[in-house]
């Protein structure tokens, strides 16, 4: 007889790097982290951005992730964080405000801000009402973002100063491109045990019993919805730090960031990364990015060919590149 | 006269052209085990669905331990000690038979904005959930994957849900749906030994569960109440005889 466990043992790092995922996955972030000495040494610098701007995504897809692969909300407007963080950054900026200690806390509060009032409404329905009245505040802000004349239109808007941290005795200084690239590196780590930290939790639970069985989370006495809304606005704030990233990595921003395709796009890495699993939104960052990258070298239709191949992900890699991985590895118990 | 602990007054609900619930009045005493039978399509079902407030009545209130609850929504009345089971069974399939009830004794012990300590590795949550799998049999079953479980399992599971809300009433939908005569014998003492600390309502179609349990029985027919009394008068009453218990019904 096996001897039953009434909790489950906190699995150590052995156990845990036994997981492909999980080992899989910090090799990904070890070689991140490596780029920025490795790749101007082989002559390839281009790689630095490109990982950065893979990251970044990273974690936007990480924040969407904890919303619709934990609590099956299909959001269809999550670019629109990305956008709401990257322009009060490039508003703030154009208006002479570039203290980094009061651009990002205003962003990430004007982010959960709009994240509430948006999900507040969004949240009293289901299923494609849901999708549909995402995707409907995310266009409405998008259309807001080409009309104002003062912050660039469609445009865009330049930004001439990265957020500028300066604590008179210490300076994290992102003009450092090297710098800047670290601080993404460990705003991806740092969302990525935050969202293991939350999805494992009394609130985590509740989260997911609500996607699985929504009748019997009400039967036991949870009042599903506001537990629903909170998830939504966490994952909203991440999305807005996403943004923020970006805004200082590009100096760059557009209202295009905020357009649905950019929303469909963070539901297609998650969907090939893998669903509702910890680092399937890193996995399927890695690999849309990449793959459309490479498919784009060759043929400007690339769309031809990456809709038939995430199809063929959809059909025969259930649980996408984590549940691949997740298959490879050895079977602990019989 | 005892102060009834559920007072349904005039409740109505009709689907479409359908009375599922025609002006149902009913008093649950404290401490009864109350049965709730009649033909298939009567109106139990919706009966518990009206009252654990997944529903909304279209009419009449529901008064709980003296509290008008009629408005209230359902984790509201779970909170308030009125837990449910489910006909069909509603479990959280993907996770384990532990997982499922500690997720209901965290529901009962106040709100889960709690984001940081890890769940599954709470004995404040897993204790009391493993020591009601064992309570109702399943504790060598804990760590399997609820859906696995054989149908009669998952039916105990149901049963250990209910009571890891802390409930005062239980609402029981035909809890012995689809077990065998064995789990149904066991399923019928284990209701009997709950007897002394909770009020139940219980909806079944088994006569012998029924008979062997209530100390009440309601008689619904397309939504109304047609008679309510003991086992014996029950049995005695020549309209339910008519209307339900019917001639192939060995009722002597
Ligand atoms: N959600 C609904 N929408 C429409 N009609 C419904 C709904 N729920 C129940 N009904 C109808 O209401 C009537 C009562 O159904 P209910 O499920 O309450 O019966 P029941 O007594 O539980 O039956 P059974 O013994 O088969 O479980 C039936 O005619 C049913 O078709
Ligand atoms: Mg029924």
């Amino acid at each position: 007889m096996t001897q039953t466990s009434k909790s489950q043992r906190p699995q150590n790092l052995w156990a845990r790097l036994r997981d492909s995922r999980t080992s899989v996955s910090l090799l990904l972030l070890a070689i991140a982290a490596a780029t920025p000495l490795a790749a101007p040494a082989l002559g390839q610098s281009f790689y630095v951005d490109v990982i950065a701007r893979i990251m970044i995504w990273a974690i936007a897809a990480t924040s969407l992730n904890l919303i619709l692969g934990y609590g099956g909300m299909v959001s269809f407007g999550h670019a629109v964080y990305l956008g709401i963080g990257a322009y009060a950054m490039g508003i703030m900026a154009t208006e002479g405000i570039t203290n980094g200690f009061i651009q990002w806390p205003l962003a990430l509060l004007l982010c959960g801000f709009f994240a509430l009032i948006f999900g507040a409404i969004s949240l009293r329905t289901k299923g494609v009402y849901f999708i549909m009245i995402t995707l409907a505040f995310g266009q409405m802000l998008f259309f807001l973002g080409i009309s104002v004349e003062r912050y660039g239109s469609d445009d865009g808007l330049l930004i001439f100063t990265r957020s500028e941290f300066d604590l008179g005795f210490a300076e994290l200084d992102l003009s450092n491109g090297t710098t800047l690239y670290y601080v993404i590196w460990a705003s991806l780590i740092g969302c990525i045990y935050l969202s293991h930290r939350i999805v494992n939790s009394r609130f985590g639970m509740v989260l997911r019993g609500a996607m699985s069985n929504e009748t019997r989370m009400q039967a036991i006495g949870v009042p599903t919805y506001r537990y629903r809304l909170a998830a939504f606005v966490i994952a909203g704030m991440m999305a807005g730090l996403a943004g923020l990233l970006s805004a200082n990595f590009e100096r760059f921003i557009s209202p295009d960031m905020m357009n649905w395709p950019r929303s469909g796009e963070l539901i297609v890495m998650i969907v090939l990364g893998g669903m509702g699993t910890l680092f399937g939104p890193v996995l399927g960052s890695v690999a849309f990015l990449m793959l459309s990258e490479l498919l784009s070298t060759w043929t400007e239709k690339w769309h031809l060919i990456f809709g038939p191949f995430l199809i063929l992900v959809v059909l025969f890699a259930r649980g996408g590149l984590a549940g691949m991985l997740e298959r490879l590895n050895p079977r602990s118990d019989p | 006269m005892t102060e009834p602990l559920l007072a349904i007054r005039a409740l109505s609900k009709s689907f479409g052209g359908i009375a599922a619930a025609d002006n149902i009045e009913l008093d649950i005493l404290p401490g009864e085990i109350h049965a709730v039978i009649g033909p298939n399509g009567a109106g139990k079902t919706t009966l518990i669905n009206l009252l654990s407030g997944l529903l909304p009545a279209d009419a009449g209130t529901v008064h709980f331990n003296g509290v008008n609850i009629t408005k209230s929504s359902a984790p509201a009345r779970c909170r308030r000690g009125l837990a449910r089971s489910f006909q069909i069974t509603s479990i959280f399939r993907d996770v384990s038979a532990l997982d499922n009830v500690a997720l209901a004794i965290q529901a009962a012990a106040g709100h889960s904005f709690r984001l940081w300590r890890p769940a599954r590795t709470d004995p404040a949550l897993r204790d009391p959930a493993f020591a009601l799998l064992e309570q109702v049999g399943l504790a060598n079953r804990a760590n399997i994957r609820a859906g696995n479980l054989a149908h009669g399992e998952q039916r105990q599971l149901e049963i250990a849900m209910v009571l890891a809300t802390g409930p005062k009433l239980l609402l029981l939908d035909e809890p012995m749906a689809g077990m065998g005569t064995e789990e149904s014998e066991r399923l019928i003492t284990f209701l009997a030994g709950l007897k002394a600390k909770y009020t139940m309502l219980l909806i079944e179609h088994d006569m012998d569960a029924v008979f062997a349990l209530a100390d009440r029985i309601t008689v619904l027919v397309y939504g109304r109440v047609i008679a309510t009394g003991t086992p014996s008068e029950i049995r005695a009453n020549t309209d339910v005889r008519r209307a339900y218990l019917g001639e192939d019904e060995a009722v002597a």
